[in-house]
């Protein structure tokens, strides 16, 4: 059966019936989009049942000519890793639909527009990580900025024709250049036995190392910039304060993992020799990141720029984890993918109603709201616990897969990333005490608690993030093998501890 | 003596014969039937010939690889390609064309005179404007076949005489469109004299005005080096203008600002592929073999005409003089398809003119909808907000703006995509380096527009966009279709192409 054809077709289908809907009727649009969403879901969830655990390959592969004069061909495939991310958007995909019920009212565009665009980028979520064609993974990889720009651009409030273009204008300059590399990678593999996109045959192309290293930059940065990471992180803040909190979950949560995706799956698969030479250096920037999201998480006014700043902490911990090139850092980097996608949507989607109902994204202008809206106050701030990795949430597991992954290569880097840890408490501490306690701020006293949607909403949210804090270990089934698969394929084996009878 | 009467081959040449022969009627008509009537007749008349012909390129397209014309036009892969390519280009701009409220009502009348009032509001029209379309449609179709010097000349002259003059037929700002006809007509014919001047040189070098005998003697080697390097440089200026390529763009923005926009349109689609059809067969055949001589040269100009032209385009304040400058940009895109000087290369090039053609007369058609009380509105300030007031219109013009810069899913990506790998294959990666890096510049000009017209509130000054016409609705729709379907879809043309596509030498 030919799963992930029909995941991509789902959403669009749902795009196509939205579209034909009278723009009148915005009850029925939504309840369209959410039942399509919802659709998607449990089909995803029934692909993932059948997925064989412990088959390294990919799998439910489908492959069908495209351009047959270039070699292009639309070929999909998934492993553990793409697995992960697609069942984690598409559960985000409903929860955000339903959460954001009326977000698309303040937009330049119909309710229905903002719909459709979303049916649409999900389709391309899920194209973007089942792709195992490099040609069709770039294409979608520059189409999905499109429905994102309009989403930012149209929907958002404040500057948000300018952080839209920004965000458009990084996007596309990374992806130009890793456009050079796919070109030069074709050309390649047309001199070394017929031109190709196919993911695995590339990876066996030969090439000189300063090629290699070429080529690496020009995918890199492309994810780099995607990801965010320092320096390349500046558009994140400003795209996040202007969107609508659903599409910062789209954009923080979903979108920006294709960064951290395509160096595991693109950076590592193709260009191993030059992903080690790499690695100091891009060890080092994810610190910068770590420390320098962190630092700035602490010292922002804005709820929203708040957020995206400790995304870039986030981020740098799962860059770091996957150059750490350990089975533990990469296993705690896909989870610490699927976990942030939770725990920053938990904080912005509960962000974003405590900012609609007050009016102002302001944190000081909050305060006290643990007694007046008590649900809305103590969801954010469980939320706010699992970002900051208490143990018991699932952030927790992953953010010490990937320091003790970490640890065991590069001990210094680990214990300077785990100062993020503790700045990771300011950051959310700081924001929780301001507005969930003390006296209430005047203008405060009237704010409405969640209502039963938004409680719905949330409420598989909460779950995912309390359950695998305490039992992550079905998550790790899945994820586990492909980790361990990728850090062979590179060549390394993870470092024995060196235990030695001393102690005695 | 004997004489033997030339072999003309009339089935290969019919395509054109039958431009020229529609191109008389339509001066017949011009002098014999009631004015009322002529639109009409002539619209017909334009596009009945230009089907016949496309029918007859149909037809013909399994007797390539000959000769006709005593050896003068050749018809190959590529030579049937850019006719077809340039009649569904042509049939698209003519019918923007008849939307007369373009056109001035008397070109012979000054501008403010007494006689323009009186042939306005006698509602005259300006039908001749179909029969020279007509005429620089047949020059464009031999422009690409031409196998000689001369008949290359000849083409050149018959394909810019009739533009010279359409690019001064518009009905308002008559003078800036009468500056810009003055100035398209004065550099062109500088630049010819550069062109004949090359050819003088040539000659000099092989003896020879035919390319089988330049290519030879280049072949051969024997040569003065001398001679063939000012050929091919001063016939290159010649070609470099045409295509409006740095330092040889000064009239491009001028000229397509002030040219009635479907001329404009015509123009920059229809006669870039014909010049650079021309171009890629003489670089490609004649001067395959002195490679040494002119890809340096050319790597520099398109190098220069790619960062120029994004870069300048930023500071536009005008959607025509912007697009004006975009197809300098794209035209640096091209000269890598000739530069790249391989199969893949060829094949790029003509799909890249193709889907650019397409696309360049699609927002032209747009920009002729744009209007207020006093024409076309070309002024990007009062674009602002577009999107809002007709969302079909802005939305297909996005489209055609992001198959400019080269997104994903458009016509455009793929050209640019192929026409890269080609260059890259070939080694020029410099080259294919700052074409990168202009498409990212030139991404951000196109998004302003975007910006402009989706995320800015619109200025209530009277702007408004024309219901389009049924045929001016046949062209943007028809575009939009084929630059969405080339970039989702491309194989088959792409195989058409790569079957068709080599040049017989």
């Amino acid at each position: 059966m030919i799963w992930l054809s029909l995941l991509m077709a789902l959403p669009l289908v749902g795009s196509l019936v939205v579209a034909a809907l009278p723009k009148t009727n915005e009850k029925l649009v939504k309840q369209v989009a959410l039942a399509t969403t919802l659709v998607v879901m449990g089909t995803t969830i029934a692909m993932a049942v059948g997925f064989q655990r412990d088959n390294v390959e990919l799998q439910f592969v489908e492959k069908y000519s495209w351009i047959p004069s270039f070699g292009i061909n639309y070929a999909l495939g998934i492993d553990g890793l793409a697995l992960v991310l697609i069942l984690m958007s598409t559960i985000l995909a409903p929860v955000v639909v339903l959460a954001g019920w009326n977000e698309a009212h303040g937009g330049r565009w119909s309710i229905k527009t903002f719909y459709i665009l979303i049916l649409v980028l999900e389709t391309m979520i899920i194209g973007v990580f089942t792709a195992t064609d490099v040609f069709l993974f770039y294409v979608i990889f520059e189409a999905m900025l499109i429905p994102v720009y309009f989403l930012i651009g149209g929907y958002g409030t404040g500057e948000r024709s300018a952080a839209a273009v920004k965000f458009l204008i990084y996007s596309l300059f990374g992806g130009l250049l890793m456009l050079a590399s796919i070109i030069a990678l074709y050309v390649m593999s047309g001199a070394q036995g017929g031109h190709t996109f196919d993911l695995v045959a590339l990876s066996h192309l030969e090439m000189s190392s300063t090629t290699q290293n070429l080529l690496f930059l020009g995918f890199f940065i492309a994810f780099a910039i995607k990801a965010p990471l320092w320096p390349l992180h500046t558009w994140l803040p400003d795209a996040a304060q202007s969107a609508t909190p659903g599409t910062s979950v789209l954009l923080l949560g979903i979108l920006d993992k294709v960064g951290t995706f395509g160096m595991i799956r693109y950076c590592l698969t193709l260009f191993p020799d030059a992903s080690k030479t790499f690695t100091p250096m891009i060890l080092v920037l994810a610190l910068i990141s770590i420390v320098y999201g962190a630092i700035l998480a602490i010292g922002q006014r804005d709820l929203k720029r708040l957020i995206a700043f400790t995304s870039i902490s986030h981020f740098g911990f799962i860059t770091m984890g996957i150059f750490a090139m350990t089975s533990q850092g990469h296993s705690g980097a896909t989870l610490y993918m699927f976990n942030h996608g939770f725990s920053t949507a938990a904080l912005f989607l509960v962000g974003g109603w405590m900012i609609s109902r007050r009016g102002s994204s302001t944190i000081s202008d909050f305060g006290g709201l643990q007694r007046v809206t008590p649900v809305m106050a103590w969801t954010f701030f469980l939320a706010g616990m699992s970002s900051l990795a208490l143990p018991g949430l699932s952030s927790f597991v992953s953010e010490f897969l990937v320091l003790v992954g970490t640890f065991t290569r590069y001990p210094v880097h680990a214990i300077i990333a785990t100062f993020g840890i503790v700045l990771a408490a300011l950051y959310i501490l700081i924001p929780v005490q301001k507005a969930l306690h003390g006296p209430i701020t005047p203008g405060n006293e009237d704010l409405s608690d969640l209502n039963i949607r938004e409680k719905i909403a949330i409420a598989p949210v909460i779950a995912i993030i309390v359950a695998l804090g305490f039992y992550p270990s079905p998550l790790l089934k899945v994820i586990n093998p492909a980790a361990t698969h990728v850090i062979a394929q590179l060549g390394f084996s993870d470092p024995v501890p060196n235990l030695t009878s001393e102690g005695k | 003596m004997i004489f033997t009467a030339p072999v003309l081959n009339y089935t290969l040449l019919s395509p054109i014969l039958i431009l020229l022969g529609g191109a008389l009627i339509g001066v017949l008509v011009e002098a014999f039937i009631s004015k009322a009537l002529r639109p009409i007749t002539q619209l017909s008349i334009t596009i009945g010939t230009l089907v016949l012909s496309l029918s007859q390129v149909w037809k013909i397209r399994n007797e390539q690889s000959m000769t006709a014309a005593m050896g003068s036009v050749v018809i190959d892969g590529p030579a049937i390609l850019m006719q077809a390519s340039i009649l569904i280009i042509s049939i698209i701009s003519v019918f923007l064309i008849a939307d007369t409220d373009h056109f001035t009502a008397l070109a012979a009348a000054l501008p403010g005179s007494d006689e323009e009032r009186h042939s306005l509001q006698t509602g005259n029209q300006v039908t001749e404007v179909y029969p020279l379309t007509l005429f620089a449609i047949s020059g464009m179709m031999l422009f690409p076949i031409s196998s000689d010097l001369i008949t290359l000349f000849v083409a050149l002259e018959m394909l810019s005489l009739p533009l010279y003059i359409m690019a001064g037929l518009s009905r308002r700002r008559r003078l800036a469109s009468q500056e810009a006809a003055l100035k398209y007509f004065l550099l062109g014919a500088f630049s010819s004299a550069f062109f004949l001047f090359g050819m003088a040189y040539l000659y000099g070098y092989s003896a020879s005005v035919t390319f089988a005998g330049i290519r030879q003697s280049v072949v051969g080697g024997s040569g003065n080096d001398i001679l063939l390097f000012i050929g091919i440089a001063f016939l290159s200026i010649g070609l470099l203008f045409k295509v409006s390529a740095v330092p040889f763009h000064a009239w491009s923005p001028d000229v397509y600002q002030g040219a009635p926009t479907p001329v404009t349109g015509f123009m920059a689609a229809a006669t870039k592929v014909a010049a650079f059809g021309a171009m890629l067969r003489i670089y490609y055949t004649v001067f395959a073999n002195a490679e040494w001589s002119w890809t340096p040269m050319l790597s520099g100009i398109a190098i220069v005409t790619m960062l120029f032209g994004s870069l300048v385009a930023i500071a536009q304040r005008d959607v025509k003089r912007m697009l004006a400058y975009s197809s300098i940009a794209h035209a640096g895109f091209l000269l890598t398809g000739v530069i790249a000087l391989n199969k893949a290369g060829l094949e790029a090039s003509i799909f890249y003119l193709f889907a650019y053609g397409i696309a360049t007369v699609g927002a032209f058609a747009i920009v002729t909808l744009v209007r207020d009380s006093g024409g076309e509105v070309t002024d990007l300030n009062r674009w602002k907000g577009l999107g809002k007031r007709s969302p079909w219109v802005a939305a297909t013009f996005a489209g055609f703006l992001l198959a400019f810069a080269g997104i994903p899913l458009t016509s455009g990506f793929i050209g640019k995509f192929s026409i890269f790998s080609a260059a890259y294959e070939s080694g020029a990666k410099g080259v294919v380096i700052v074409g990168v890096l202009s498409s990212a510049i030139a991404a951000f000009f196109y998004i302003r527009v975007i910006v402009l017209m989706f995320f800015t509130d619109p200025i209530q000054d009277g702007t408004s966009v024309e219901i389009p016409s049924v045929l001016t609705r046949i062209t943007v729709i028809f575009s939009m279709i084929v630059t969405i379907a080339l970039g989702v879809f491309p194989a088959p043309l792409l195989n058409v192409i790569s079957n068709l596509g080599t040049f017989i030498r």
